[in-house]
C-alpha cells in the first residue's frame, strides 16, 4: 500500500469529512480555484462545488467571523488561515466571540480554524511562528498539532466533528517530509490524547509538532551512550492530557519540555508547573526547558538554524539531566 | 416647539401596525428607563447600562420586518428588537441583574444577551465584530437556499472598524441577504461625528463595497420600515446586501455613568424636538384617529407590565458558584 504525506492526510481528512456531512464547507483565501497556499483544499472544488469550497477576499477577521456566524446558523465551517502567522488578524473574532459563545449564550461553535505553523522553512518573521499560546491562553477554543500523518488525518476528522471551535496546527515542515501507510477505513485520533511514541525509563521529554520527530533523534543518539529516552507527543494542547503527562513524569523521574515556540510564555513553562504541582515527589532533577530563544523567527538558513532547537541542543540537556 | 412632519410615505399605514410600532417603542423606552433610573440608581443593576433613548424607531421599524428564519444581530441601542423576537421584559431584567434566569445566566451583563432559538446575536462588544458574523448567518441561509435574511445592527462609530469593512466588502462580493441598519447617532461614546470620517454620509463609505445605501430620518418609524422593507426585499430576492443608514440621536450618555457634559445643550435640544415616540403619536392623532387618552392607556399597560416583570426578575435566583466552570467547552 502506498505510504500517505502530511499534507494529503490533511486533504484526505477533509475530504472524508464532507462527504460524511454536507454541512461541512471549506473557507478561505485561495482554497478553491488554486487549492490552497499548500495545496491541502486541491481538488475538492471540482468534487464539491463552490457553494462548499470558498474563496475569499483578503480578510482574515472577516473570514473568521463569518465562519463563525455559519456554525451559528447550522454549518461546520473549515478555515484555512493561509499562514498561522495571519491568524492574528482573526483574533479579536476568535478569542472575543468565537470562544466564548458557548459560555455566554450556550451557542455551540462547531468550526475548525486550520493555521499553517511552524519553521525550518525559510519562512522569516511572518511565515515561521509558532502562535499556539495566546489560542492555548483562551478558554473555550481546543488546539491540537499532529506530528504525523496518521495523526494529521485522525485528528482533523476528530476536529471537523468536534463541537467546539478547534484551532488545527499543521507544521509546514511536516506536510511532505513525513509519510506513512494509513488505515484504509475511517478513523479519528482523540483531541486531548497525548501518545507516547518511544518508551524509554531514565528521562522523558514531552513535545509535540515537529519537534517530536527531533526529539526521537535525540533519544536514538542517547541510546547510543545508553541513555533510555521516553518521548511523548501531547498531539493535543487544549485539552492538556494530564494523565499521559504525570504517568511519563512519574515513570522516569526526569523531564525535559521541549518546544519549537519561543521560551518565555511558552507551553513548557504550564507543562512544568503541572508536573511540579501534582507530581513534585517523584522527581529526581530539576524541570528542563528546551525552546527557541525569545526573538522573532529569522530568516537565513545560518540564523534559523541556531534559532530552531536541535538534536545537538536536546542532547545536551539530556546528558546533563542524566548525570543530574 | 413643534414635532416635525413625516414625509414621503409609500406604505400604507394601518392603526394595527402603528399600535405595534408604539407598543414597542414605548416598552424599550420604559423598560429602559426603569432600569437606568431606578433601578441601576437603586444599585439593583450594577456593571455598565446602555440605552437606546431616542434611537427607538431603528430596531422597531426593522425588526418587526423579520421572520422566524432571519437571524438579528442587535447592537446595545436595540433592545426593542429582541422584544420583538419574543424576548420577554422578565427575561431582559433578570439579565439585567445578573440571575441564573437571565440569557446569559448571569455570565454576561446588561445588554449583552442574545438566544439561539429566537435567533438574536449577543452583542459583540469590540464593536464592529458582528459584521462579519452576519455574513456567515447568511452564508448557512443561501448554502441551505432559504429566502431568509439577517438583520446586523451598528452604529457610526462601528464603521471605523476594520471588521466593518472586511465584512461589508465580503457580503458584497458574495452576494449575501443581508440588510444593515446604521444608527448614525453623531456620537461614539464621546467622540463627535467629524472626528470618526472625513466624508459626510456613512453612506459614502458604504458606496465604495458596492452595496446600495440609503439615508433615513432614523427617528421616524414609519420611515425606517420602509427602507427596510425595501431592503429586505431586496435581499430575499437574491440581490445581495442593502444598507440602511439612520439619522438619529443618543438622547442619553454613552452609559449610565456619562453625563455626556460634551454635547452642546442646543443639539440636544434640537433633537428632543425631533422625539421618535412623538412623532409617531402626531401621525397617529392626524391620521388614525387615536387621540391622547390612547397613548395615556399605552403607555400605563406597559408600566404594569413592566413593575410586574421587574418583581419577577427581584426575586429570580443568583447564579450558583458551582456552576462558574460550566459550558466553557461541550460537556462529553
Amino acid at each position: 500500500m502506498a505510504e500517505t504525506t502530511y499534507v494529503e492526510a490533511i486533504r484526505q481528512g477533509i475530504w472524508e469529512e464532507m462527504e460524511r456531512d454536507d454541512t461541512v464547507f471549506v473557507m478561505g483565501e485561495d482554497v478553491a480555484t488554486y487549492g490552497g497556499a499548500f495545496k491541502i483544499t486541491k481538488g475538492l472544488l471540482e468534487r464539491f462545488g463552490e457553494l462548499r469550497v470558498v474563496d475569499t477576499p483578503l480578510a482574515e477577521s472577516a473570514i473568521v467571523g463569518a465562519g463563525t456566524g455559519a456554525a451559528i446558523n447550522g454549518l461546520r465551517p473549515v478555515l484555512e488561515m493561509q499562514f498561522a502567522d495571519f491568524m492574528a488578524c482573526g483574533f479579536d473574532q476568535i478569542t472575543n466571540f468565537a470562544a466564548k459563545c458557548r459560555y455566554r449564550w450556550g451557542q455551540a461553535i462547531p468550526m475548525v480554524i486550520r493555521a499553517p505553523a511552524g519553521g525550518n522553512i525559510h519562512g522569516g518573521p511572518f511565515h515561521s511562528q509558532n502562535v499556539e499560546m495566546p489560542y492555548v491562553h483562551t478558554p473555550g477554543l481546543k488546539v491540537v498539532q499532529p506530528s504525523t500523518a496518521y495523526d494529521a488525518k485522525g485528528l482533523i476528522k476528530a476536529a471537523i466533528r468536534d463541537d467546539d471551535p478547534v484551532i488545527y496546527l499543521e507544521h509546514k515542515y511536516l506536510y511532505r517530509s513525513v509519510k506513512e501507510e494509513l488505515p484504509a477505513e475511517d478513523y479519528t485520533v482523540p483531541i486531548g490524547k497525548a501518545g507516547v511514541c518511544r518508551e524509554g525509563s531514565d528521562i522523558s521529554i514531552i513535545t509535540y509538532g515537529w519537534m517530536v520527530h527531533v526529539a526521537l533523534e535525540a533519544a536514538e543518539a542517547a541510546a547510543g551512550e545508553g541513555i533510555s529516552a521516553e518521548v511523548l507527543d501531547l498531539r493535543t494542547l487544549v485539552p492538556l492530557d494530564r494523565e499521559a503527562i504525570l504517568d511519563t513524569a512519574k515513570k522516569t523521574s526526569k523531564v525535559i519540555l521541549l518546544h519549537e515556540d519561543t521560551l518565555t510564555g511558552g507551553l513548557g513553562g504550564e507543562l512544568a508547573g503541572i508536573i511540579s504541582e501534582h507530581a513534585f515527589d517523584y522527581l529526581d532533577g530539576p524541570l528542563v526547558r528546551v525552546a527557541a530563544p525569545d526573538t522573532p523567527v529569522p530568516f537565513s538558513e545560518a540564523l534559523e538554524r541556531a534559532f530552531l532547537p536541535s538534536v545537538e541542543e536536546i542532547l545536551a540537556k539530556v546528558r546533563w539531566l542524566h548525570r543530574f | 416647539m413643534s414635532t416635525p412632519a413625516v414625509a414621503h410615505l409609500q406604505t400604507e399605514f394601518d392603526r394595527d401596525l402603528c399600535e405595534r410600532f408604539h407598543y414597542y417603542m414605548l416598552l424599550m423606552r420604559e423598560l429602559e428607563d426603569r432600569i437606568e433610573n431606578k433601578l441601576y440608581r437603586q444599585g439593583k443593576v450594577v456593571g455598565g447600562c446602555y440605552t437606546g433613548r431616542g434611537q427607538e424607531a431603528i430596531p422597531v421599524g426593522s425588526a418587526i420586518l423579520s421572520r422566524p428564519g432571519d437571524w438579528l444581530t442587535p447592537s446595545h441601542r436595540d433592545m426593542a428588537a429582541l422584544l420583538i423576537r419574543g424576548i420577554t421584559p422578565e427575561e431582559i431584567l433578570a439579565q439585567y441583574m445578573g440571575r441564573a434566569t437571565g440569557l446569559t445566566k448571569g455570565r454576561d451583563g446588561n445588554m449583552h444577551m442574545g438566544c439561539s432559538e429566537r435567533h438574536c446575536v449577543p452583542i459583540i462588544s469590540s464593536i464592529g465584530a458582528s459584521i462579519p458574523i452576519a455574513g456567515g448567518l447568511a452564508f448557512a441561509m443561501r448554502y441551505r437556499g432559504e429566502s431568509n435574511v439577517v438583520f446586523n445592527y451598528s452604529g457610526d462609530g462601528a464603521s471605523s472598524r476594520g471588521d466593518w469593512h472586511e465584512g461589508l466588502n465580503m457580503a458584497a462580493v458574495m452576494n449575501l441577504p443581508i440588510v444593515y441598519l446604521c444608527n448614525n447617532n453623531l456620537y461614539a461614546y464621546s467622540t463627535p461625528l467629524d472626528k470618526q470620517m472625513k466624508v459626510a454620509d456613512i453612506a459614502d463609505r458604504v458606496a465604495g463595497y458596492g452595496i446600495p445605501a440609503e439615508i433615513v430620518n432614523g427617528n421616524d418609524v414609519l420611515a425606517i420600515y420602509e427602507a427596510s422593507k425595501r431592503g429586505v426585499e431586496h435581499a430575499r430576492a437574491g440581490k445581495g446586501p442593502y444598507f440602511i443608514e439612520c439619522k438619529t440621536f443618543r438622547m442619553s450618555g454613552h452609559s449610565a455613568h456619562d453625563p455626556a457634559d460634551y454635547v452642546p445643550n442646543q443639539l440636544r435640544e434640537e433633537w428632543s424636538r425631533k422625539d421618535p415616540i412623538l412623532m409617531l403619536q402626531k401621525y397617529m392623532v392626524e391620521n388614525l384617529g387615536a387621540d391622547e387618552q390612547d397613548f395615556v392607556d399605552m403607555r400605563k399597560r406597559v408600566l404594569d407590565k413592566i413593575s410586574e416583570a421587574v418583581e419577577w426578575a427581584l426575586e429570580q435566583p443568583l447564579p450558583d458558584p458551582a456552576t462558574l466552570e460550566d459550558d466553557v467547552y461541550a460537556s462529553e
